[in-house]
């Protein structure tokens, strides 16, 4: 569902007043944000990639065009300028917005759960596949078809060589 | 007149929803074929009912009656009519109406096509179609009316979300329905199944048509979404891994499981208990999916208006369809019994495999998407999971279920010798190292994981190619024995081998366009060139023009490479005139290699303009990928051993199930 | 270990998890929109913001907020916010008191639109300091106007409250805070 209807009346109002910061028809970079050094730009894309616009509902400020996300692509520039490395610049926005702005959940107590979970359930379902052997393997040896059962196999199996069966 | 007929209507189908949804129950328990042939009529009569509604809410916004509350909030007269008629599910209670539809329109399916099932079996799913249909009517009538009346209509309506006016989004919600529904049928069959206490090799035949058409579907309605992203949202991006892509990816994955376990079921008679789970999961990862989205649980780019009523309201049935359906797996389930056993190293066990990587990726997107809520309710503060995160999980799992595709493909049933299947694999393997090598010529080095990848997804092409080549004995036999057995081939191995192809190319898509994607921007004066990737980019100048409903600027961009002529590229800038919002309609050349991609933005006032330009290698390719798959499913669908309840040797198919009993 | 256990497993995962979206719908006042700050029971940030000209008032920098050991309030505010004129008559009401400090932050504003913004409808803020590019604004963690801050008189920030004050917030929250700030001193 892919379908973008905004609340509506007086909720939307509301929202609008509230967050519309001079809302422009402005999008995403500007030309005149880029840095010279096109090393230090390279990296303020891939950092503004990974910080999520507070204002908006679920972007990163590198694709937005909310004022305020347009004024932290400009403050991660000048700490790259003053010479922060990327994870500084990051931490510079956790400190004052929260880890709520890092699209990249850092790792600590609040989120080992998190990191650690597609790991936990893939060992879980192995375990689980592994006692699923175990357990068919001791369950029954196979028992020798009956001469019926035989006799359906064999008319099953050339039915289906017949036909070029197979998937 | 006519919102009251349809107010009737909807009316109408819930009572022979009821009806449906008891009756034939009842007469399956007591094994009254009158009651139990009740549910077909109620189905048909639910459908037909179903459809009136439908029509009615089609008509008023065809005709731009005001008077409907949902017609003026969603709606204008001087709307072109294509997104007169899409503006009908491009609403919360319009798409509810089209969701409860395509729920009665294969409630009906299965009556129709149905006519080879066992008469318990087939009245059983009926009524638990019924019972879901009987939910959500209720929801619709009572929380999310379309049909709602306005003493005072105004004079034109508040236009539809300009974002949404657009032929690829147009058709997308109604295909991603068709997907999300269309798994209700395999839940049916799940519950029926419990409720009988009886899964065989004929049951799973029954169920993978349906799961294999809602599957094609959502594949289809995912990619259209995907693609209207791309062009439409104007960053050149095609996934984000936002909340509501993933709540639709989620049943996607989950529905992949279970029609590859379905196999197992069909062809081995094992793995009953879990294809059971899966199909009921699939289908509660559908409910959920809708739920998030109307609930405004999570935030999201795309979401509905919020309404935590019907947040309440949705919640609630949930907790009774999947609470239900999952109290009943753990009642029932445990005596279903266990069936045919296979060593690891088998198709079976492949698929299994395959099962638990799917399994595993799609509780990934799962936690990813649910665990910002989880914290939140702990107290733990609030997080936002977004691409990082997926790219460090998601991926990894995908990795190995795409580099084991072929190889599960070549196994054979119950046991296998591995290092025979990989002797048979070892062209594959051969020109996939070639392949790789040519990928990082091409791309002058570029990242290592990118060139790997790349050689994954050509090991994954090749290795399907391989296994379609040995079945048809390529090279081993003359060609036209080779063509005979290719055309004698089962739509279903083509299937098979069409969607794993089509996989690989769209992984390759993927892979490409993220680690090569080219972006610049510039502001350009007409007559001003920028280079990008050893394109020229001319800009011409702008003009504006006036759309029905819009007025727009539009750019002009002449591309060329070493001075020859290659394409002309219009970006438009649209204003619309109602909801008084800006779009960008992105101008695309495509080509095998790769799309180049021009945005137009904002003047400076100096005469130049904000130009954004992006070099999308390879991108096409997901999109002929992914329409491979939804053609493979096509395919598979047209096989005759799967045509819906029409076997094609009723001895055959009885003679299956018996054996499959009584290897059980 | 019981194998039924296992097939409970799903069902008992589900309830766990629909218990969770209970609460993210019931739980009053949940808007995953607002976002908490961060900065609670942190120093506020260092900063100083010079005056906005043509008015009677200083203005506004990190020492002010620990010079005269009362508790300040510290708003959020522009000229084009129009929810912060549906809450200026409770800053009207708070800038009267003079035991605690009414300090403004005057957020993207023009000055000339500031200054007859406050003209117009009255100023009650005792400081005002121009953030003309919203650096201040950041560190502050600040993303929609308006907000208001509690700071203590020893300049730690006790509590931020996004979007306009009602009757209710002001009788309910922000006085209480105030009066509690107070006694602990």
């Amino acid at each position: 569902m892919r379908v973008t209807i905004h609340a509506t009346g007086l909720g939307l109002l509301f929202l609008a007043l509230m967050f519309l910061i001079g809302s422009s028809l402005a999008f995403a970079v500007e030309p005149d944000e880029v840095l010279d050094d096109p090393v230090l730009e390279a990296r303020a894309r891939e950092i503004s990639r990974e910080v999520r616009c507070p204002v908006c509902q679920n972007e990163p400020i590198d694709s937005s065009n909310a004022e305020l996300a347009r004024e932290l692509r400009l403050v991660v520039r000048e700490r790259l300028v003053a010479g922060d490395s990327d994870q500084q610049v990051k931490n510079y926005l956790a400190d004052r917005y929260g880890d709520f702005v890092l699209f990249r959940p850092p790792v600590k107590a609040t989120t080992y759960l998190l990191w650690a979970g597609p790991g936990l359930i893939f060992l879980f379902g192995g375990v689980g596949i592994f006692f699923f052997y175990r357990g068919s393997r001791r369950q029954k040896a196979p028992v020798p078809l009956s001469s019926d059962e035989q006799k359906k196999l064999n008319q099953l199996l050339t039915d289906k060589n017949s036909k070029g069966d197979s998937a | 007149m006519i919102a009251e007929l349809g107010q009737f209507a909807i009316i109408m189908a819930l009572l022979a929803a009821v009806v449906q949804a008891t009756l034939p129950l009842i007469g399956a328990e007591r094994l009254d074929s009158r009651l139990m042939n009740s549910g077909g009529q109620a189905a048909l009569i639910q459908m037909l009912f179903a459809v009136l509604a439908f029509g009615c809410l089609t008509q008023a916004y065809i005709v731009s009656d005001f008077t409907l509350l949902n017609v003026a909030e969603n709606s204008h007269s001087s709307k072109p009519m294509l997104y007169k008629i899409t503006g009908v599910w491009g609403n919360h209670e319009g798409s509810m109406l089209l969701w409860v539809l395509i729920l009665a329109v294969f409630g009906a399916a299965v009556a129709a096509f149905g006519r080879n099932l066992p008469a318990t079996l087939k009245a059983r799913v009926l009524a638990i179609q019924a019972m879901i249909g009987v939910g959500f009517l209720t929801f619709l009538i009572f929380t999310s009316n379309p049909f709602t009346r306005l003493v005072t209509p105004p004079l034109n309506g508040n236009d539809l979300n300009p974002l949404l006016q657009d032929p690829g989004l147009a058709f997308h919600p109604p295909m991603l329905y068709i997907g999300y529904v269309g798994f209700s049928v395999a839940f049916s069959f799940a519950i029926a199944a419990l409720i009988e206490g009886k899964v065989d090799a004929a049951w799973a035949r029954w169920v993978r048509p349906w799961t294999l058409t809602a599957w094609t579907f959502l594949t289809g309605g995912i990619v259209l979404g995907s693609w209207w992203a791309y062009y439409e949202l104007g960053w050149g991006g095609w996934w984000f891994w936002d909340p509501v892509e993933n709540v639709s990816f989620m049943p996607w994955l989950m529905g992949t499981a279970l029609l590859h376990s379905a196999i197992v079921v069909e062809k081995r008679n094992s793995l009953k208990v879990w294809t059971i789970l899966l199909a009921i999961l699939t289908f509660s990862l559908s409910l959920i999916g809708t739920f998030i989205v109307r609930s405004g649980l999570l935030t999201s780019v795309h979401a509905f208006a919020v309404n935590p009523e019907r947040g309440i309201f949705i919640l609630f049935l949930l907790a009774i369809a999947i609470g239900g359906s999952l109290t009943l797996f753990a009642l029932r389930a445990p005596a279903l019994k266990a069936g045919g056993i296979f060593s690891p190293i088998s198709r079976e066990g492949g698929l299994l495999l395959n099962n638990l990587l799917l399994s595993t990726a799609c509780a990934t997107v799962f936690l990813g998407t649910l665990y910002p809520l989880f914290l939140e309710a702990i107290g733990g503060g609030r997080v936002s999971i977004g691409p990082p995160f997926y790219t460090n999980t998601f991926v990894p799992v995908m990795i190995p279920l795409l580099l084991l595709v072929c190889v599960g493909a070549h196994l054979p049933w119950k046991r296998a010798d591995l290092l025979g299947v990989l002797g048979r694999l070892k062209f594959a393997g051969l020109a996939t190292i070639i392949a790789a090598l040519v990928a990082w010529y091409i791309a002058d080095g570029g990242p290592l994981l990118a060139i790997l990848g790349l050689g994954l997804a050509s090991w994954m092409l090749l290795g399907t190619v391989s296994e379609w080549a040995d079945r048809i004995k390529l090279f081993r036999a003359p060609l036209s024995t080779s063509w005979q057995r290719a055309i004698n081939l089962p739509g279903s191995v083509w299937g098979m081998t069409l969607a794993h192809g089509g996989l690989a190319i769209a992984v390759a898509g993927m892979i490409a366009t993220t680690a090569w994607k080219v972006e610049d921007v510039a502001v350009l004066k007409p007559g001003e060139t920028l280079s990008v990737f050893g394109t020229d980019y001319r800009f011409e100048g702008v003009r504006e023009i006036i759309g029905p409903n819009y007025a727009a600027v539009e750019g002009t961009f002449v591309l060329s490479q070493n001075g020859e002529y290659m394409a002309t590229l219009k970006p438009e800038k649209r204003l619309y005139n109602v909801q008084k919002m800006p779009t960008t309609e992105a101008a695309i050349h495509s080509t095998f290699v790769g799309d180049y991609y021009a945005v137009i933005g904002d003047p400076d006032g100096a005469g130049g303009w904000t130009v954004r330009i992006y070099r999308e290698p390879l991108v096409t390719w997901i999109w002929f990928g992914c329409g491979l798959m939804v053609f493979a499913g096509l395919i598979s669908l047209a096989d005759r051993r799967l045509r819906v309840g029409a076997p094609s040797d009723k001895k055959r198919t009885q003679l299956t199930s018996k054996t499959a009993e009584a290897s059980s | 270990m019981n194998r039924k256990v296992l097939f409970l497993l799903p069902l008992l995962v589900t309830i766990t998890i629909f218990g969770y979206f209970f609460w993210a719908l019931t739980s009053p006042g949940r808007d995953p929109k607002k976002l908490p700050s961060v900065l609670i029971d942190k120093p506020a940030p260092a900063f100083d913001l010079v005056e906005l000209e043509g008015l009677n008032v200083p203005g506004f920098a990190r020492q002010d907020l620990t010079d005269n050991g009362k508790v300040s309030v510290v708003n959020i505010f522009a000229s084009w916010c129009i929810p912060c004129l549906a809450e200026h008559p409770y800053m009207l009401t708070l800038g009267a008191r003079d035991d605690i400090n009414l300090f403004a932050i005057n957020y993207r504003d023009k000055p000339e639109d500031a200054l007859k913004w406050l003209n117009k409808h009255g100023n009650p803020y005792h400081r005002i300091g121009r953030d003309p590019n919203s650096r201040a604004g950041i560190d502050w963690g600040v993303y929609g106007v308006p907000e208001t801050f509690i700071v203590d008189s020893a300049g730690t920030i006790r509590y931020k409250h996004v979007g306009p004050l009602n009757t209710g917030d002001l009788e309910n929250i922000i006085l209480p805070i105030i009066e509690n700030l107070q006694e602990q001193q």
